[in-house]
């Protein structure tokens, strides 16, 4: 977590969202011929036309299947351009955008889960096409959206448990949930950082409130239970409270990542932006002062930083490949050292940071020095 | 010092001058270009660079060992028999630092030794490392961190060492190359050595006129290094307390006084021959024209010693405190009469006399860094020692102040480190370490 910073991925979520005029739900009775109609059912996702002028658009859907569903228009990168979530069965729900001249994707999501089913569609005519970027450019960016995605929808049920055990008042069955709880969040940070209001509310540490911020009333999130459970030893009312406003907050985080600007280049230097986390709060056991568990926030930040790399591997392999051998041993070397820390590797169980003493900490340091370092050079390997 | 000076007053014309003599014959004197003006060619600076440096090798690859004191900002030759940073002057500003060595791969190991001579060789003519410090890709980090950028070499010097764990069997190959005058310190009465500032496979010191140029280089070579070496530890130190230009004034310590006016000349072949470097019989081939430094970090309670009668600090010296006499005698530089002063005095333990005729020349500088837990400056002397054997130099005379110097009670050594400090890098085709490696 870090307070009060601009990020790479800039805060472009808010562009993205100008970009959708309205998602209303109202009947269909502006559009009559030039709306393009979807026709969304448990298998199918029909669009009554695959190219339409660009400008504002009208998309008329009709859920004719059995699950609730949902609609999204996506960039080639799968950013969303505009969405409509809760189409229930048998119901209608009309759409409204503004979609620049460029290529598109209309995806019905029938039982608002998984990759859902998608056609290709075209904007045509007047209006700025979105600058044009490389296919596998495209192909990385999709694929990165849709691993923030997952980590987002497969943080909430986790989020969700600890939330639960902090709500029954089970002190022990919490702080065995904490650490869990944050690793997709954790994987994805740079993206959740972007917008500007959720990572605060959700990670922010004691010393991380600005002047004027009250400690008992504007401290939110994980750190702030962390504390409770940990050094506490006991959960109250605002406790319960505040496990409910952390899944709020991890819910808003869901739905917005879709939308997140991301480039190759924000992928990136988020990968190092990850790093630099390990490398300011981790290996000093800030982060975690009080559960130190901060090995399992590194190991998950280390994953996300190579998830980013692995994905721009075939583009940066190209222009700089002395690079990406680099990158190939210090994610190597990096792993393996963070192994010597848990006894399963099918876990998450790592050693108390507590017990890391100061030489071990050190080599940690080193490590992560000697993969940031050239993961600096990512970005520059994927733009050349 | 009158023909520096005055070539440091006029840096465009030398700039000019260097530029014009493209094809090395530049004077090394000439070479002092600021960061910012060679920027300002562009693509021309690495070219200026290189005509600097070889001009350089005219200039210092004659017989002198002598680099005479320069004028602020300029640049002392990089090229040469042996490494500037030992004879050459002593600048007044100083960041030493040890790595450890993370790589296993010899090749690893040579690849880098050879990009940081390629960077120390620019950094010392005044220029930034690789593409520079802006300009370049936006969406990359500039190769060089930029702090230094705009100002003057300010007599930059980069010296290598290389630690006993660089030779430990399996690691390098480099087992059978081990001086046998590479030795382990003993651990002397009153050390109290903290693991976190000893030791280390290699060694950078790198001494300026201005602080943030030192620190800039060591800054880039740490930088360079990631992944292959760590720093271990490091230390910035001011104030030189030792000077190998005896026409100036012996520093203050510290504690006030001058120590160290016996030191060895930088001009006094004969005596460096003899002290300092590391002599073509002498055992490893590989290290003639080097030398062997220790360097210690040496805690002086400055408080108590604030409250110390005058008297007695000037007994414990075995100096006065004004002027630097020996007991008995009125100047400075007068010949000491070591039986006139007490017999643990610190002067007549540490001479040569005392300790048949071992000498070392010293580089030390002050230290401060900020206060301990409990308020009290954390400060002395960083502790430099260059000598052709250690066996012969250092020991001995720590031997003996180790045991009885009266000043012990003032001071502690709480960091210690050896290296092997290779000969000079003699053209722009040679690199810090090739005769180790060879």
């Amino acid at each position: 977590m870090r307070p009060a910073r601009l990020t790479v991925i800039a805060a472009a979520s808010v562009a993205a969202a100008l970009t959708a005029v309205t998602g209303c739900s109202q009947k269909s009775d502006a559009g009559g011929d030039d709306a393009i109609k979807v026709a969304a059912s448990d298998s199918a996702c029909d669009v009554s036309k695959t190219e339409f002028p660009a400008g504002k658009v009208q998309i008329d859907v009709e859920n004719k299947g059995s699950k609730v569903t949902e609609v999204y228009v996506l960039f080639p990168d799968a950013r969303i351009v505009t969405e409509r979530e809760n189409i229930g069965p048998g119901t209608k729900a009309s759409i409204t955008a503004e979609i620049k001249a460029g290529d598109y994707e209309i995806v019905c999501k029938p039982g608002m889960k998984g990759d859902g089913i998608s056609k290709k569609v075209k904007a045509t005519g007047k209006g700025g096409a979105e600058e044009k970027r490389s296919p596998e450019m495209d192909a990385a960016v999709a694929a990165y959206r849709a691993y923030v995605v997952t980590q987002a929808e497969e943080t909430l049920p986790k989020a969700q448990a600890f939330a639960d055990a902090v709500k029954a008042g089970d002190v022990e069955g919490a702080k065995k949930l904490y650490a869990a709880s944050r690793i997709g969040w954790e994987r994805t940070e740079p993206v959740a950082e972007s917008f500007g209001d959720i990572d605060p509310k959700v990670d922010v540490r004691e010393d991380g409130l600005e002047a004027g911020q009250d400690l008992e009333k504007d401290w939110t999130g994980w750190h702030r239970l962390e504390k409770a459970l940990w050094v506490d030893n006991k959960i109250g009312d605002r406790e319960k409270q505040l496990a409910d406003t952390l899944i709020a907050d991890l819910t808003d985080w869901q739905k917005k990542v879709g939308q997140a600007e991301i480039t190759p280049t924000s992928i990136a230097n988020g990968a190092k932006e990850l790093l630099d986390e390990v490398a300011t709060g981790k290996v000093t056991g800030e982060e975690e002062r009080y559960s130190h568990t901060d090995l399992v926030d590194f190991k998950a930040n280390v994953e996300g930083a190579q998830k980013a790399f692995e994905l721009l591997k075939p583009i940066a392999a190209k222009n700089d490949p002395e690079l990406v051998k680099q990158l190939d041993t210090q994610f190597a070397a990096l792993n393996t050292l963070l192994d010597k820390y848990r006894a399963d590797q099918a876990t998450y169980e790592f050693t108390s940071y507590e017990k890391v003493g100061e030489p071990e900490r050190k080599e940690l340091s080193d490590g992560v020095n000697a993969l940031a370092e050239p993961l600096s050079k990512l970005a520059a390997a994927v733009t050349k | 010092m009158t023909e520096s000076d005055s070539a440091a007053q006029q840096p465009q014309q030398q700039q000019q001058q260097s530029q014009q003599d493209g094809d090395g014959s530049a004077t090394s004197s000439a070479a002092a270009p600021s960061r910012r003006a060679v920027l300002g060619w562009g693509g021309a600076g690495f070219a200026l660079g290189a005509a600097a440096a070889g001009g350089a090798v005219t200039a210092f690859g004659g017989s002198s060992d002598m680099v005479s004191a320069a004028a602020s900002g300029a640049s002392v030759p990089f090229h040469g028999e042996h490494q500037a940073g030992i004879a050459s002057a002593v600048q007044d500003r100083l960041h030493f630092a040890a790595f450890d060595v993370k790589t296993k791969d010899r090749e690893e190991l040579i690849k880098l030794l050879k990009e940081w001579t390629v960077a120390a060789r620019l950094m010392t003519a005044g220029l930034p490392v690789g593409e520079g410090g802006f300009g370049g890709l936006p969406e990359a980090p500039p190769d060089d961190t930029g702090e230094a950028l705009g100002l003057k070499a300010s007599r930059l010097t980069l010296t290598i060492g290389f630690g006993p764990g660089l030779f430990a069997k399996g690691r390098f190959g480099l087992e059978g190359k081990r001086p046998e005058a590479l030795v382990d310190l003993e651990l002397f009465p009153g050390d109290n050595l903290d693991p976190a500032r000893s030791g280390g496979d290699l060694c950078v010191q790198a001494c300026a006129d201005d602080p943030q140029v030192a620190v800039h280089a060591i800054r880039q070579l740490a930088r360079i290094g990631f992944g292959r070496t760590a720093m271990r530890w490091s230390q910035l130190g001011f104030g030189k307390t030792s000077s190998t230009t005896p026409d100036e004034q012996t520093p203050r310590n510290m504690m006030g006084f001058k120590d160290g006016t016996r030191n060895v000349s930088g001009t006094d072949k004969a005596a460096l021959d003899k002290h300092v470097w590391v002599g073509a019989g002498d055992g490893s081939d590989w290290l003639t024209g080097g030398s062997y430094l220790v360097a210690r970090r040496i805690r002086m309670n400055i408080e108590t010693w604030d409250r110390t009668p005058l008297q007695e600090q000037e007994d414990i010296f075995g100096r006065d405190k004004g002027e630097g006499a020996p007991v008995g005698k009125s100047r400075e530089r007068d010949e000491p009469f070591l039986k006139a002063m007490k017999p643990e005095a610190h002067v007549r333990l540490a001479h040569p006399d005392t300790n048949n005729g071992a000498t070392i020349l010293r580089r030390g500088y002050s230290f401060t860094d900020g206060t301990d837990g409990l308020g009290r400056l954390d400060a002395g002397l960083f502790f430099l020692a260059y000598q052709r054997d250690i066996r012969k130099g250092f020991i001995p005379i720590q031997r003996n102040l180790a045991r009885s110097d009266v000043l012990n009670e003032y001071i502690q050594h709480v960091g210690s480190a050896v290296f092997a400090v290779p000969p000079g890098v003699r053209d722009k085709d040679d690199w810090w370490g090739r005769t180790l490696f060879a």
